[in-house]
């Protein structure tokens, strides 16, 4: 098979290889400069429409006037894009998944206006090494907006998360932006599973990297953190519109690949007297949404690979992606940008890489899926 | 009984079992679990006795001396005579169904089976049948075959160096619990491949493209074992090839 039928991503690798073969002579700048020419000149020619991902200023001047169906003009809107779940390794093992971090960097770059500032959603590196997360930390360098880190699993179960906190400081914190409170949670710590496995910290890893094993406990937020976060909203007013960035997804999904958080209910309960909460998490890799009670919950996108949907769990008020296409690395990996409307409710765009973008209205989720429901997908989970 | 005739009735016995005599052979098996004696009546004229493993049947291979290997011709004569011989004896009758009625411990007619003889076999299986005599652990032996080649697959399928994969990558990081593999729905046409595929196919393209590893026959044990493991994960999802 391999010899005859040489699959779109042999071919492209093929492709890749010769270029790079002919650029060898070029430093770092000429190169670049020959990446955006090209660039230009397809877009010339046509041959792609102008990046899907572009600000769509109409529906900002809307929200601006006000004229948002859920009223209230409280205060600015703005913008925030997101990457998310890059599981990088080391850059001489692997550059499938430094490939898919590049877009993404390149994508919230090209927007314009910028954002006000990018999420990082978590899991950083695949196996929590020094080399990966720095790596990520040279790679995410290239953002020229602000960036905001979260910690995710695979960053912090080598080393308990020293390195990450050494490179880009606690991991839970929270900051007031434009009239929104943000926090950021650190919200996948685990019970203790590997010392009376006696594991190594590599195997400690490794077990939590995977998704099928019954071996490793659930997420969860946990006691000390959580009476943190009662803390940090107890000087909130219950009118401020809360904004929540969490790996996990904060609700209970799927408890066999850990789409999991074991004290959700409990999570939920403290924000429970807001009006207005929007959680974004990352982990589930693929496009999700729900909303319990006050709270919206949207599911960040990976640029790695994607997660199909679980067997159980999925929140009705999901619509799921087509399916992955296999042969393109980029299907169903993507990054994505968030509208924090005048009345301080979030509507996402999930940017599918090479597919139309899917906008996710909060009165989509507010009213229960009575309005604004995205477009069925063709192909879903089989 | 001599000892001397003792040996050259179990020369006779295994010139016969070599002719496969395939009637014979798992009545044979089943008395030496059991340990039956069926007392040979002495030579009358200085050859072999040889019975019938009813007990009772006997023939006497007059130009057979005792310490001589009977040729394949002999033996095959020797089968059909005993068998004409009972043939005779019991007019009307099967001889499948006889021993059945015979080894059942209700009938226990022949004082040399044991009451534990019976055979596993439902009623209305005969002697012989593949499944009649298998037990309850022979199917747990199946049983922990199968689960041990399925539990090699997902060995394999969750280690990206068994997979021979280059850059870190393991099946079950896009396929977790083997889901969206879909392996009912093969073969199909692979839109992708432009031809038709067999679920091997896409094990061997995912192992050469997102893992990075070389290709493997589709003899190899590790192919075969990737597959069980898939095929284990849809069990009772109906087949339903060509889907897309």
């Amino acid at each position: 098979m391999a010899a005859r039928h040489k699959s779109v991503e042999t071919k492209f690798m093929e492709e890749r290889e010769e270029v790079l073969r002919g650029l060898r002579g070029l430093d770092r700048r000429s190169f670049l400069k020959v990446v955006a020419a090209t660039a230009g000149a397809v877009m010339a020619k046509g041959l792609i429409a102008p990046h899907s991902f572009q600000l769509v200023t109409i529906a900002n001047a809307a929200v601006e006037k006000g004229t948002s169906t859920n009223g209230m003009a409280g205060q600015p809107p703005f913008t925030f894009a997101y990457i998310s779940d890059t599981h990088l390794y080391e850059r001489t093992l692997n550059q499938r998944f430094i490939r898919g971090a590049l877009k993404a960097v390149e994508d919230v770059n090209a927007l314009d206006p910028q954002p006000d500032f990018v999420l990082f959603g978590g899991d950083l590196a695949q196996l929590g090494t020094a080399e990966e997360l720095e790596l990520g930390q040279q790679i995410l360098g290239e953002v020229k907006a602000p960036i905001k880190m979260m910690v995710g699993e695979h960053d912090w179960f080598l080393d308990m998360g020293d390195k990450w906190q050494e490179l880009f400081g606690p991991p839970n914190y929270s900051f007031e932006w434009k009239g929104v409170h943000v926090v950021v949670l650190m919200s996948v710590h685990e019970k203790d599973f590997w010392t009376a496995r006696k594991m190594t910290p590599q195997q400690r890893m490794g077990t939590v990297a995977g998704l099928d094993n019954g071996i490793q406990s659930r997420f969860e937020v946990g006691d000390e953190e959580r009476e943190w976060l009662k803390n940090d909203l107890a000087k909130v007013p219950t009118t401020t519109p809360i904004l929540v960035f969490s790996h996990s997804p904060l609700y209970k999904y799927y408890r066999n690949w850990n789409f999991w958080t074991d004290d959700a209910e409990q999570v939920q309960a403290i924000l429970r007297p807001y009006d207005k909460v929007t959680v974004i998490h990352g982990h589930t890799h693929q496009m999700l949404f729900n909303q319990i009670a006050n709270i919206s919950f949207y599911g960040m996108l990976s640029t790695a690979w994607p997660w199909p949907y679980a067997p159980q769990g999925l929140p009705a008020l999901t619509v799921q992606m087509n399916r992955a296409d296999p042969f393109d690395q980029f299907d169903a990996c993507g990054n994505g940008r968030m509208n924090v409307r005048a009345d301080g409710l979030v509507d996402k765009i999930y940017n599918l890489w090479d597919r139309n973008p899917v906008t996710v209205k909060a009165d989509y989720l507010r009213s229960r899926g009575k309005t604004y429901r995205p477009p069925a997908p063709q192909f879903a989970t089989y | 009984m001599s000892p001397k005739l003792n040996r050259n009735t179990l020369a006779a016995a295994a010139g016969i079992a070599i002719l496969g005599a395939i009637v014979i052979l798992p009545v044979a098996l089943r008395a030496q679990q059991q340990q039956p004696t069926h007392p040979v009546p002495a030579a009358k004229d200085g050859g072999t006795v040889v019975m019938l493993c009813d007990g009772k049947t006997s023939i006497e291979i007059k130009n057979l001396k005792p310490g001589q290997q009977a040729t394949e011709q002999q033996g095959r004569a020797v089968a059909n005579e005993l068998m004409a011989k009972w043939q005779q004896q019991h007019p009307g009758e099967h001889w499948e169904t006889a021993q059945a009625a015979a080894l059942s411990p209700e009938a226990n007619a022949s004082p040399t089976a044991p009451a534990k003889s019976k055979p596993a076999a439902a009623s209305g299986q005969q002697q012989g049948d593949t499944y009649a005599s298998f037990t309850s652990r022979d199917y747990k032996v199946w049983q922990t075959e199968t689960q041990k080649f399925v539990d090699e697959g997902k060995r394999v399928f969750h280690d990206s160096k068994a997979l021979g994969g280059t850059i870190g990558v393991s099946c079950d990081m896009c396929h977790p619990d083997g889901s969206n593999t879909h392996p009912e729905t093969y073969p199909k046409y692979q839109v992708q491949l432009q031809r038709v595929a067999l679920l091997r196919d896409m094990i061997d393209w995912c192992i050469e493209n997102p893992v990075k590893g070389p290709t493997l026959s589709p003899n190899d044990a590790k192919l075969r074992a990737l597959e069980a493991y898939i095929l284990a994960q849809r069990k009772g999802v109906p087949l339903d090839y060509g889907k897309h």
